[in-house]
């Protein structure tokens, strides 16, 4: 565990509600630190192939550690190709001769089963997520956990149902799907892939994040518990390698990517002419607009929300602020004192609002955007809160006056960093905000109804949040426009990516 | 040039037709100044089309693109009405079409049902404009204090390699691209294309705003890959039964990632769904919170 109160001797903030430096002046949080007695962690995990965990082949492994302290966790094997066969061949065999024959109510109770034991060791998993990936203990406990037992529960109910899924066909599974997640909600994304995926009638291979791969793998615990039938679901570990692997295996009929724009091309080029089913979930760069009729006190709360949830490492994350001239200075000086109090350390502690950058890659990343930033002529604040002296960490960070030509405009950073804009009117507000390459979302603050919807509406981007942000849930279908992605997970559209419409009767 | 040939008196010339392609409502000819020769199935020259290039693909797009965001507001009602228009329009041409198939080599009792099959595939989709949005659209009962709804949006531009089958594939590609809001620019490249440039007249009649549904003649090899690595064409629905073809189109789609569509049909006679629509949609979730 990290040291809770540590020491930094950085200047005091004129606002210190919160801020744990050390000098208390009384009005500071006591260290919160969740307890982790109760976790079990493996000094070495292996893949889990065929219902088995067992070493990569040629016994590889790396390292997995925690960003808030640099240390070391866990070995992790690391699968090469022939190990992703192993997995392909195991889903194969499953899905032939097990998965696609059993009872739909049947293969629904073991959907069912992963979700009511996601839901009884919830609080192992949310500790397990903020140990490996450094995201907050409150957000992993208040969202990552529940939302993915949620998926897997929400998705049991489809698998005997899929009559209803494509009204007047019939409705088929795909066979094995191939899927690769990002290690910004790692179990989040292994729900969003498997729940679907299995409820559908497909068994799956799934390579989480190598920064992040233990709650998987202790997905892979439960379903060995729940006695899913061995080979249905496969999780195989590694690096980028071991992804395309996944991707590229010939005997895949699905694939379903989560990650940056960039790769998801590499996937959609290799899958060029096979007629393959696939679901892309890419990059964004959303805008979060506040119209000069927000409740600016709320609209504040979720411009915070949407861009240092989890750091800033989401792809739907609100990474440009267009606030309407009217009201710049107001909104832009009540967010610098909202930030003030954001408590940055520690993801163990229930008092912390950002933890830990997921890792020395990603942190790199972000600091280079930030001095792009500069460079171009955007004028950076960065709160003033100490950072424990180990581990990974970035402050909240505004890029004020910056200009929609500007790198830290149009790149997704997936970091604690905000482009802020003006605007004068609702076309140009909305121009700016559809003047990126990206289209997966996208946020509006007005108390009229009215503009909220036609602003919605005029937004291209798959998902839209009118006064609030960052909201998920297993019923709403979640993807992007443009080179955010191809496909949606999330509801009946996340079912349909799992399935097949036969021809009409 | 023997296309309609009509039973001439011995006194008067036939007026032969200039057949011109057909972009943002107008039928200019190629800017390339380049034909082709259409060619009966014994390879006797019927009339001559235009062989675009890679500039009339862009000028086409951006006809496309103009006239995308206005026909997508409209109406649900108003769209029905004018894909209604246009079923009227080829019922009343019907004669016209099926000697244009007759001339490509299609059997007189062949080309009288493709027209009829082509007409009444306007008619369904007509009447699909204002009924899709209900049957996929849904409103998620999410586990928090918010009104969540999924809705489908057109896609924007749509490429569309025409299909071979002159006229009911034709029509079967672009009819649901445009029920539901989405604008074409469609390729011809074809054996037969005349019925394609005479469909334009057909559209130019049918209060079809200008630029939704652009038609050009000429060669794949020129026009095809121009088209799918264009970054202002937002999907693409490629009608070929050539792997090769879908694949080499899908590689320069990537560019902007296009949402790609393939469709290896020959016979098009039941090619006809919902579903057709929904390919050139995308889901749209709104969240409001509800409360005080």
């Amino acid at each position: 565990m990290t040291d809770s109160t540590p020491s930094t001797g950085l200047t005091a903030p004129k606002l210190r509600l919160g801020i744990r430096d050390g000098s208390d002046d009384g009005w500071g949080y006591a260290p919160a630190p969740e307890s982790t007695d109760h976790v079990e962690l493996r000094d070495r995990y292996g893949l889990f192939i065929d219902g088995e965990f067992v070493d990569a082949g040629d016994g590889r492994t790396f390292e997995t550690a925690n960003p808030a302290t640099e240390e070391k966790i866990a070995d992790v094997a690391l699968a090469s190709d022939a190990d992703v066969d192993a997995a392909v061949a195991a889903a194969r065999r499953a899905y032939e001769e097990v998965w696609s024959k059993l009872a739909p109510r049947e293969r629904g109770k073991y959907v069912y089963r992963i979700a009511r034991v996601l839901q009884e060791r919830g609080r192992e998993l949310a500790i397990t997520e903020s140990l490996d990936g450094g995201k907050p203990i409150r957000e992993s406990r208040d969202v990552d956990i529940p939302l993915a037992a949620a998926h897997f529960f929400y998705y049991a109910g489809w698998a005997d149902k899929l009559d209803y899924a494509f009204p007047g066909r019939g409705a088929r599974a795909l066979g094995v799907a191939g899927q690769v997640i990002p290690w910004n909600f790692p179990l989040l994304m292994a729900a969003w892939k498997i729940a679907p995926a299995i409820a559908a009638g497909n068994t799956v291979v799934l390579k989480p994040a190598e920064t992040t791969p233990l709650t998987a793998l202790k997905l892979a615990e439960i379903i060995q518990d729940a006695c899913v039938p061995p080979g249905v679901v496969n999780i195989v570990t590694g690096a980028g390698e071991t992804g395309a692997a996944v991707v590229q295996h010939e005997d895949v009929d699905k694939v379903a990517f989560t990650g940056s724009t960039e790769v998801g091309k590499l996937i959609r080029r290799a899958l060029a002419g096979s007629g393959k089913h696939y679901t892309l979930e890419l990059g964004g760069k959303a805008a979060n607009l506040v119209f000069e009729d927000a409740a600016v006190d709320q609209a504040v709360e979720g411009i915070v929300n949407g861009i240092f949830f989890n750091q800033g490492h989401v792809c739907c994350a609100g990474s440009r602020l267009l606030v309407q001239e009217s009201v710049a200075d107001e909104v832009i000086s009540k967010l610098k004192d909202r930030m003030e109090t954001l408590i940055v350390g520690d993801p163990l502690d229930k008092n912390t609002d950002i933890g830990a950058i997921n890792s020395r890659a990603q942190l790199d990343k972000i600091e280079e955007y930030l001095e792009i930033g500069e460079e171009e002529g955007a004028e950076p604040f960065q709160t003033s809160c100490p950072v424990p002296e180990r581990g990974y960490w970035c402050r909240p960070t505004l890029f004020l006056h910056a200009a929609q030509s500007h790198r830290v405009v149009q790149e997704e950073i997936f970091g604690p960093v905000l482009a802020v804009q003006t605007f004068r009117t609702v076309d140009e507000g909305i121009a700016m905000a559809n003047n990126t390459p990206y289209g997966l979302s996208g946020g509006v603050w007005s108390d009229k109804g009215a503009k909220a919807f036609r602003v919605t509406s005029r937004i291209r981007a798959g998902v839209l949040w009118a006064n609030t942000y960052n909201k998920f849930d297993p019923t709403a279908p979640f993807g992007g426009y443009k080179e955010s992605g191809i496909g949606r997970e999330g509801g009946l559209a996340g079912l349909h990516a799992y399935l097949r419409p036969e021809a009409a009767a | 040039m023997s296309e309609q040939r009509p039973a001439a008196a011995a006194d008067r010339l036939p007026v032969l037709k200039t057949h011109k392609v057909y972009v943002g409502g107008k039928f200019p000819r190629s800017e390339s100044g380049r034909f082709d020769r259409a060619l009966a199935p014994d390879g006797t020259p019927i009339a001559n089309i235009c062989r675009c290039s890679r500039k009339d693909v862009r000028d086409a797009v951006t006809a496309a693109r103009a006239a995308q965001a206005g026909w997508a507001a409209r109406t649900a009602y108003n769209r029905g009405q004018i894909l209604y228009r246009i079923a009227e329009m080829l019922e009343g041409r019907s004669g016209q079409f099926e000697a244009l198939l007759a001339v490509g080599g299609t059997a007189p009792d062949e080309a009288a049902a493709e027209v009829q099959a082509a007409t009444d595939r306007l008619l369904h989709y007509a009447g699909w404009t204002d009924k899709f949005q209900q049957v996929f659209s849904s409103v998620n009962p999410v586990a928090t204090s918010h009104f969540n709804f999924s809705i489908l949006e057109p896609m924007g531009v749509v490429g569309v390699l025409a299909p071979e089958s002159p006229l009911l594939g034709l029509v079967s590609s672009i009819a649901p691209a445009i029920a539901g809001g989405n604008t074409t620019v469609v390729l011809v490249t074809g054996s037969q294309p005349l019925p394609a440039t005479t469909f334009g007249e057909v559209l130019n009649s049918s209060d079809v705003p200008g630029g939704v549904v652009n038609i050009l003649t000429g060669r794949q090899d020129e026009m095809l890959a121009p088209l799918a690595a264009h970054r202002d064409v937002d999907a693409l629905l490629l009608c070929s039964p050539d792997p090769d073809v879908a694949r080499s189109a899908e590689i320069e789609a990537v560019h902007n990632l296009k949402r790609v569509a393939v469709r290896p049909h020959e016979d098009w006679t039941d090619i006809q769904s919902p579903y057709e629509i929904t390919d050139l949609q995308e889901v749209k979730t709104t969240w409001h919170p509800i409360g005080s």
